[in-house]
């Protein structure tokens, strides 16, 4: 009865909000989606923070530590919706640490030269707008509307990458062979981050019917590669894809084959950063903890004064 | 050229304090911290801008982004403070308090300069400042007042930052001159003020306030501690490896 009316509403394109009945297994997938989402905002840091102190320029500093601000802010809003369902940020932060929620698989490759803060911005946040574009129409009303908030400011984010790769694709030789190893070195990796082909994807089925999925993830995929194809010729780069043409009959670009052994080798920790990563978000966990146990102390002892 | 050396001055330490604090970026305690701080690094970018901007109007041939990533170690004129290294969060929130307070009393003061341009940016900047001072003091009370642990690394780090508070209220021929004719700060006369509010923190944090001793000096002669070698060498490397780049 309960899960008629459930569906019901979402076929009706109605939000599902946190004090409805929903589906054990809707609220575990919603968990699962949205934590990942949170931590692949925060683990996302770490590429580009790693370039914050070597940004060339006052005005570039300045937007790359903005940026990646933003993605601490867009990590709070997710780990708050996902706390409407019934699960602490802490608990979220320890499935991290225990290696049970994964991050976006993007994030174990490392950032290599300034160029990668182009490739990064442009094509990783682009890849991810498509889908949290998509995602702005989930069934679950706070993922919906955090996903809103965030489209707004990754779209800023992708422009800006975009500028560096311009930038450095018109500059110097050297620059542009940055601009292009990057470009070389971030594609594949970029488009698989829409995931398997939905002929592999396990839980798509659920997940579509629930309208917490509204696209395949092949359909996202081509809307990325077709809509980056103009963009990387208009500033003179090339893709590292031989098989990359426009099929007139589709009406879609073709492209080649993805390695999946390689993202699935990276997804279950063999990428270049993925110790490093988690090392690192441990590392300053740990390192905080005398200071969050003193904040709590504190508020302890003031609230036994102000009694 | 005092007019060039004194806003450069100002210039140089936000930006390096700039930098530095940015190195908390994805390391902080708590995410809502990470944000916190990053926050005052990016104020502190801004106005760091700011009067590098005025100071190239000021030399006539060097770029704001050429003041900030060509000159050398004998070429910078932060305060020492601002240099020193992150160290742990109680390092850095002393740190910051200290420095904090300082441009909170110079900027009041520096606000009333004869020198528009100087006076239109220390009217932001002091906006700016309130917020960081009150970030810093909260943070002075919860660690100060926080466990045996907290409080002993927020003592040692009073301690140890303690040096480098003289240079705050140092002047110069520089400093004398800006300040006769009315453009600067007469550092030396926010000494009271900045006594009693730090005296103030630490005592409701119930932290000790250390007692005076050696006070290191130099920064006003580009004389620097070792931290600010590597500082620089990270921040200008790009612009020095690639000198015909632009970015």
């Amino acid at each position: 009865m309960n899960e008629q009316k459930f569906q019901e509403k979402i076929d009706l394109e109605r939000k599902i909000e946190p004090k409805d009945w929903m589906p054990e297994e809707y609220r575990s997938h919603l968990i699962r989606q949205i934590s990942q989402h949170a931590h692949s905002e925060i683990i996302g840091m770490q590429p580009e923070g790693n370039w914050i102190s070597r940004a060339p320029s006052l005005r570039a500093k300045m937007i790359l530590l903005a940026k990646v601000q933003d993605e601490a802010g867009h990590g709070l809003y997710l780990y708050s919706a996902c706390e409407t369902l019934g699960i602490s940020r802490e608990e979220l932060v320890q499935q991290l640490h225990d290696g049970k929620a994964k991050y976006s698989s993007i994030f174990n490759y490392p950032t290599l030269s300034w160029a990668d803060m182009g490739a990064v911005g442009w094509l990783v946040d682009g890849a991810a707008i498509v889908n949290q574009v998509s995602l702005q129409r989930t069934s679950y009303g706070p993922y919906s509307r955090g996903m809103v908030k965030i489209c707004k400011e990754e779209s800023f984010h992708q422009r800006q990458g975009y500028e560096i790769m311009a930038e450095m694709a018109k500059g110097t030789p050297e620059q542009k062979e940055m601009a292009q190893d990057a470009l070389n070195r971030f594609w594949w990796p970029s488009i698989m981050m829409f995931g398997p082909q939905d002929s592999d994807s396990p839980r798509t089925g659920n997940a579509m019917k629930w309208k917490i999925k509204r696209q395949f993830n092949d359909e996202l995929r081509q809307k990325f590669i077709d809509q980056t194809v103009g963009q990387v010729k208009v500033i003179g780069l090339e893709i590292p894809d031989p098989d990359l043409k426009w099929n007139e009959e589709r009406g879609h670009y073709d492209f080649g084959k993805m390695n999946w052994d390689e993202f699935w080798s990276v997804v279950n920790g063999n990428g270049p950063c993925n110790i490093q990563r988690l090392d690192h978000h441990k590392k300053a966990h740990s390192e905080g903890e005398w200071v969050r146990k003193a904040a709590r102390s504190y508020s302890n002892k003031q609230e036994i004064i102000n009694a | 050229m005092s007019l060039l050396n004194y806003t450069l001055r100002i210039a140089d330490s936000s930006l390096i304090l700039a930098q530095r604090i940015s190195g908390w970026c994805s390391k902080g305690p708590t995410l809502e911290e990470d944000i916190a701080l990053s926050n005052i690094a990016l104020d502190l970018f801004g106005q760091a801008n700011g009067f590098l901007e005025y100071a190239s109007k000021l030399d006539g041939n060097k770029t704001p982004d050429q003041l900030a990533f060509n000159r050398n170690e004998r070429e910078f004129f932060n305060l020492q403070i601002t240099e020193q290294e992150n160290g742990n969060f109680a390092d850095t929130i002393v740190r910051q308090f200290f420095f904090s307070t300082y441009s909170f009393l110079f900027y009041t003061e520096l606000s009333k300069s004869t020198d528009e341009t100087l006076a239109a940016l220390s009217v932001k900047s002091l906006k700016e400042v309130k917020y960081h001072l009150q970030h810093s003091k909260s943070w002075m009370l919860r660690l100060g007042d926080g466990t045996e642990e907290s409080k002993q690394k927020t003592q040692d780090a009073l301690q140890y930052f303690w040096q480098f508070t003289g240079e705050l209220f140092e002047m110069d021929e520089v400093d004398i001159e800006m300040s006769k004719s009315g453009i600067g700060v007469g550092n030396s006369e926010l000494k009271t003020n900045w006594d009693k509010m730090v005296n103030e923190v630490i005592n409701q944090s119930t932290l000790e306030r250390p007692v005076d001793a050696y006070m290191q000096t130099g920064s006003k002669k580009g004389l620097h501690t070792e931290c600010l070698g590597h500082l620089l060498s990270e921040m200008q490397y790009l612009p020095r490896a690639y000198p015909n780049a632009k970015w």
